[in-house]
């Protein structure tokens, strides 16, 4: 098993999502993550998915993904240079003063943005990678008990400069 | 340019792709397209009695003429029946446009009366589906269905059609060309591959053709049997293959599988070159995966890129239609040697001397002896069967010459295709004698489909297996399951005893009466019972030219199919007798 990156172009209109879903759902592949919007073309939609599977489910994946009517264009992000970033929120809640300035550090060291906050809260924007948000949850899981949290999965975009990561 | 009703509009573009049947179930949500087709008299109006009977006659129709078949059903239920049908027609590829009535747009999603989200229910079980929301859609969406069902890797299309969006003027141009910029279907062979996979077939030393369902669907009969005799290689089919080329050529060696003959398995275990051509190495043609055709190399040639390498990985992968890939390689071959396949052959057909596929005549009667005689009294018949014994007996023995002649649920198994299926078949081949060949319990699951039979004068033999069993899972049990019959006898009534030491005198008579039941419909019904009754009573069924007869043949009640590859073993590891016998 390893960890693959697909970009899908598809067309923009109601029940694609459902297909390309059902196709996984359906065939037991399993989707780590898929996010979706609209393109510079607004008939047509751009998917990341994220996919745990070996090589030869993968091969599928891809083929299956191809012949649907739907699929206008799959793209393998496995050996291509990406640029990626997820947006996740993380919203602090029952803090006190000094949790709070231990927040406010954090934020230097993490490098994510304090957007909002209240008498005894903080809310947290962090635009990393996926794996940079993971870590950053993970601090925040250990330290804080009262926390609630939205990530809104990866999105992948072709590097133009190939050294670029 | 003039504006039409959506209504008037699917009717005009049947006409415009020459649609002359169409297989449809009125209701509320389709009434108005049922009074356009009322209207005129160019596209005629097939009436089954039941949805699932309505699509299978549809799916029937398109396998036995390659044309597309056209269904119409109401929205909620009747969309729904058809569901079966979809997914048979998908696992075999069989190119059906089926249209549904939809409530109107503003009452989607109010749980409105037979409303069903049926683009929903079918996505994963058709080649393309989709609601038709807007009137300017209409044309182009018909044009694409159509396409789409034909094209590639032939499959159903369901375009749903809500009642306001049909009620609606809009164009009544029908676009004569198609751009869909996710489908693309590749036909054409790569040639480089094909010129590689044929320096393999001329190296070889013992190469073996295995043929599929998608040489059938692409037509290639003359040009196959034209091939493997310039190559001068044997073939062997898989059950949807089967007829590809005349199974009674000294190049064939019958079906590979789970009920294949010992000689064609065996060959595909030993043979150096497996050249594949539109299949898909189901699970039931390849046992054990491990040990499928593990000496050989092996060459894949379909149109459906997916199914390379999903269960086989193959050396040489080759898409494309295998009518035109089968053209390629016969160039080739035309101009060079045959191959010396003389050992190779000699062996082959030493395996299929010591081990033919036999079944001895017994007090009742047994089904070879039924499909002898279908094999002499009718000439080149198209021959449906349903699904169990009754469908693997008939691929055994049926004796095919090509040309689209033995229609059966292979990949999904649907029982009650026969009957429905036969009926379509008729309808798009007059004057071609038809047989269905079902088993008792099959047969009942479509039964009201008689009455369509009858109404619509189709000269169809109905032949039912009658074992009082479901008969394919009855073999399993009678095998693995130390003969324990749950839920396979169809005799057994509430009174009988729990374990009832299985068939004997006392068991109760068997419902219902399968003569009396045709003849209700005003059918002929004839029961058969012995040996000699089986050609005469084939006789009677041809005499009749206005209308089915239904014989039934009371066979052996425990009579297996043989051999058997034992589920999960190898295709080489062949049961041919009950242990102890």
């Amino acid at each position: 098993m390893k960890r693959r990156w697909l970009s899908l172009f598809v067309e923009n209109r109601v029940g694609v999502l459902a297909r390309i879903s059902g196709l996984f759902s359906g065939k037991a592949y399993n989707i780590h993550s898929l996010t979706v919007g609209e393109t510079e073309d607004p008939t047509m939609s751009r998917m990341t998915i994220c996919i745990d599977a070996d090589d030869k489910t993968f091969e599928q994946i891809k083929k299956q993904l191809n012949r649907s009517v739907e699929v206008i264009k799959v793209i393998d992000y496995t050996d291509v240079s990406i640029r990626t970033k997820e947006i996740m929120y993380i919203k602090v809640k029952s803090i006190n003063a000094k949790q709070r300035a231990e927040i406010f550090q954090m934020a230097e060291v993490f490098r994510f943005l304090i957007k909002d906050m209240g008498k005894d809260s903080l809310l947290i924007e962090a635009i990393r990678t996926e794996t940079k948000n993971d870590s950053i949850l993970k601090v925040f899981k250990e330290r804080y008990t009262n926390i609630e949290v939205v990530r809104g999965g990866p999105v992948a975009i072709e590097c133009i400069s190939m050294q670029d990561r | 340019m003039g504006k039409i009703t959506g209504n008037e509009f699917l009717v005009k573009a049947l006409r415009e792709e020459g649609v002359e049947k169409v297989f449809g179930y009125p209701g509320a949500c389709v009434i108005d397209i049922f009074d356009e087709i009322y209207k005129q008299d160019q596209i005629e109006l097939v009436l089954p009695r039941h949805e699932q009977g309505l699509i299978h006659a549809a799916d029937g129709y398109a396998r036995s003429t390659g044309k597309v078949g056209v269904c119409l059903a109401t929205s909620g239920p009747g969309a729904t029946n058809l569901v079966t049908g979809i997914a048979t027609a998908n696992y075999d590829s069989v190119p059906l446009v089926c249209f549904t009535g939809q409530v109107a747009t503003s009452l989607i999603g109010n749980d409105t009366f037979q409303e069903v989200d049926i683009v929903g229910v079918t996505r994963n079980i058709a080649k393309f589906v989709i609601v038709v929301r807007k009137r300017e859609d209409l044309n182009r969406l018909i044009k694409e269905a159509f396409y789409i069902a034909r094209s590639g890797k032939p499959g159903p299309v369901l375009l749903d059609l809500p009642k306001d969006v049909m009620a609606e003027l809009g164009s009544d141009e029908y676009p004569d060309s198609v751009s869909i910029r996710g489908y693309k279907p590749n036909t054409k062979a790569h040639h480089g591959q094909i010129l590689r996979a044929m320096e393999m077939i001329y190296k070889a030393k013992r190469p073996l053709f295995l043929i599929g369902g998608g040489t059938k669907i692409s037509g290639a009969f003359d040009e196959m049997t034209k091939l493997m005799e310039l190559l001068k290689i044997p073939v062997v089919t898989t059950i949807m293959g089967r007829g590809s080329v005349p199974t009674n050529h000294p190049l064939y060696f019958g079906n590979i599988g789970m009920h294949g003959n010992y000689a064609a398995n065996e060959a595909v275990n030993s043979c150096d070159l497996l050249i594949s051509i539109g299949t898909r190495f189901n699970d039931r043609i390849t046992g054990k995966l491990g040990t499928f055709a593990s000496k050989a190399k092996i060459i894949h040639i379909d149109i459906d890129t997916a199914a390379i390498s999903k269960n086989v990985t193959v050396d040489v992968p080759i898409v494309g239609d295998a009518k035109e890939a089968i053209t390629l390689m016969l160039h080739i071959a035309e101009n060079e040697e045959k191959c010396n396949t003389e050992r190779w052959l000699e062996t082959m057909e030493s395996w299929q001397k010591k081990r033919p596929i036999e079944m001895e005549e017994k007090e009742k009667l047994v089904p070879k002896q039924i499909i002898d005689a279908i094999n002499t009294c009718y000439n080149e018949p198209i021959v449906t069967t349903d699904v169990g014994q009754n469908q693997m007996w008939t691929t055994q023995f049926l004796e095919l010459y090509g040309k689209r002649q033995m229609l059966t649920s292979g990949g999904l198994g649907t029982m009650g295709y026969g009957l429905p299926a036969a009926i379509g078949a008729a309808i798009g081949n007059p004057g071609r004698e038809v047989i269905t060949i079902c088993g008792d319990g099959g047969f009942q699951m479509n039964s009201q489909e008689m009455a369509t039979a009858v109404i619509q004068e189709l000269p169809i033999t109905i032949c039912i297996f009658n074992n009082g069993y479901l008969g394919m899972v009855r073999q399993w049990q009678d095998l693995f399951y130390g003969k324990k019959y749950a839920g396979t006898c169809l005799r057994r009534r509430k009174s009988c005893e729990h374990f009832c030491g299985n068939r004997n005198e006392k068991c109760p008579p068997y419902t219902p009466d399968f003569v009396k039941l045709a003849e209700s419909y005003g059918a002929q019904g004839i029961r058969v019972f012995k040996k000699e009754e089986i050609i005469p009573a084939f006789e009677k069924a041809k005499a009749k030219k206005d209308g089915p007869t239904l014989i039934e043949f009371i066979i052996e009640d425990e009579e297996l199919v043989m051999p058997m590859v034992k589920p999960g073993g190898s295709i080489t590891d062949l049961i041919t007798e009950r242990e102890g016998e």
